[in-house]
């Protein structure tokens, strides 16, 4: 399962001071509410497939602002960090069961999402959706294959 | 018994009653089930998820409005549009079951229509509420349909509207249910991994969970109707593995117990799919289970016959008198019982042999006539 929905919360990016009460809430009830109901809500399928014999995977899609406290993207940047922290906890909560979770962080993205936050961007320096893909693939493989990480 | 009205699934005052092979009945609290798993026990839940199987619509040659709950399907095939369904006249849960006004008059060919679903009724099921029904739609819409106008099937005693996450068990998976196989309630995830720690197993099957009321007495008979159910390699052989090594079977709900029981031959469990046809009643003689958690039932139920394979008659008196002076509460959403198959049973049940002394008393299979194989058409699922 791949939680990549994402809302930005304030548009146009703003301080936290500034954002909307509201704004805030649309950030967490996308970026990190919808991942958790969804995880609930397909646990036991999740789970149903590793008992037999196959593996399960969550990837929440991250970002540097889950990390780096970027003004302006507080709205954003707070859910994300929760979303992360979630993520580390589900990995060690499940691990029992072998349902794995992983946080992935595509980079900036030439996306109408990144449009909307940074309009002047030089997109030339953006990476395409199509080459986030195939690191994402990439980093499912490596997971399917590799040690227990969350990472 | 008290009806449990509120859709809490893991109540912290849930309580379970416990009755062991010897007969003897203690109480717990729910929540220290897992002090009642043994290490080497083999725990075996039902995975459906509830199907949201009410459907208000209208019976267009009559113009008149109806609700139709979906009640069976041929095969957990998720292409197929075909479903049994139990039709009631207008009206909501609210009012009880056998209250309920009777729909128009139905027929082979009329069109329903429900929402956004429409359905042709292909016959009838020997019975004037009992149809056999077709969608007129792709899968994806059928199921997207289903997900908006669909409501849970509940019933009177619950006055509020249930949402579908109230009616699915934590560990749901495919949504094959008609209702919800409502013992896997009283399971969390916590339990589900303290299991591991505690030296026992968690598997599952998947099992079409059916209707629990028609509201009619003589459709109420047939209840449970014929219900397809999974059972994945892996459990398959896990289940084989702990009976060989003499390792308890608890099945957690009645419908495991229905599906194990039936997946059977000459004492090891096939894989695959299969459609369960039988009833598990006074005359079953458990091949698999040793033990069940389950709701509280009522005298008169399909459930209850079900526990007359675990218990004496006397045993079940006991514990029926015991729910009631412990006021324990009943229903989907109530408390619990495990139940052991007794000693007193097993002695019930050992054939009365014709040849005394004789090799043929020691093979149930020549004296037990109640068991039948299951039918041609297992199949190995690839997995």
């Amino acid at each position: 399962m791949i939680n990549n929905a994402s809302d930005l919360g304030a548009v146009p990016l703003a301080l936290l001071a500034d954002t909307n009460c509201e704004d805030l809430e649309k950030a967490v009830a996308t970026n990190v509410l919808g991942p958790f109901r969804l995880t609930k809500a397909l646990l036991g399928a999740l789970s149903a497939s590793v008992r037999e014999g196959r593996a399960a995977l969550v990837i929440n899609i991250s970002s540097d602002a889950a990390v780096t406290p970027y003004p302006k993207w507080g709205a954003y940047g707070a859910s994300k960090a929760a979303l992360r922290h979630l993520t580390e906890i589900w990995n060690q909560e499940l691990s029992v069961e072998g349902v794995r979770f992983l946080s992935f962080d595509p980079g900036d993205m030439d996306t109408p999402m990144h449009a909307l936050a940074v309009p002047d961007a030089d997109r030339t320096t953006l990476k395409t959706a199509e080459a986030a893909a195939r690191e994402l693939i990439t980093a499912i493989e490596t997971a399917l294959t590799g040690p227990h990480s969350s990472k | 018994m008290i009806a449990a009205t509120a859709p809490v699934q893991r109540s912290p005052r849930a309580k379970v009653m416990v009755v062991d092979p010897s007969g003897q009945i203690r109480h717990l609290p729910r929540p220290a089930l897992i002090e009642l798993i043994q290490p080497g026990d083999l725990v075996v839940a039902n995975d459906a998820a509830t199907i949201p199987a009410s459907l208000s619509g209208v019976h267009l040659p009559s113009d008149r409005p109806i609700e139709v709950r979906l009640a069976g399907v041929p095969s957990l095939d998720p292409h197929n549009r075909e479903f049994s369904a139990v039709v009631f006249g207008e009206g909501d849960f609210h009012t009880r079951t056998e209250d309920r006004p009777r729909p128009p008059s139905l027929a082979a060919g009329d069109q329903l229509q429900m929402g956004p679903l429409s359905a042709k009724i292909l016959h009838l099921l020997d019975h004037p509420r009992l149809i056999l029904l077709e969608f007129d739609h792709s899968r994806d819409e059928l199921w997207a349909g289903l997900a908006h106008h669909g409501r849970p099937i509940q019933y009177s005693h619950v006055p509020v509207p249930l949402a579908l996450w109230d009616v699915w068990t934590p560990i749901a998976g495919p949504p094959v249910a008609f209702e919800p196989p409502s013992a896997g309630f009283a399971l969390s995830w916590q339990l589900v991994t303290e299991m591991r720690v505690a030296g026992a197993q968690f598997k599952t099957i998947t099992h079409a969970a059916g209707l629990s009321s028609t509201g009619d007495p003589e459709l109420d008979k047939r209840l449970p109707f014929d219900e397809p159910y999974r059972v994945p390699r892996a459990t398959a052989d896990a289940i084989n593995q702990a009976k060989s090594s003499g390792k308890r079977i608890i099945a957690v709900g009645t419908t495991v117990v229905r599906a194990l029981e039936h997946a059977v031959h000459e004492g090891k469990i096939a894989a695959g799919e299969n459609l369960a046809t039988e009833r598990i009643d006074v005359r079953t003689r458990l091949q698999v289970v040793d033990a069940l958690l389950s709701g509280t039932h009522e005298p008169g139920t399909s459930h209850y016959e079900l526990l007359r394979a675990f218990l004496t008659d006397a045993e079940l008196e006991q514990l029926t008198t015991e729910l009631n002076m412990r006021e324990y509460h009943t229903h989907e959403f109530g408390d619990s019982v495990l139940v052991s198959r007794t000693f007193n049973k097993l002695a019930e049940d050992k054939p009365r042999c014709q040849i005394p002394m004789s090799e043929l008393c020691e093979q149930p299979s020549l004296v037990d006539l109640n068991h039948q194989p299951p039918g041609p058409e297992l199949e190995q699922v690839k997995i």
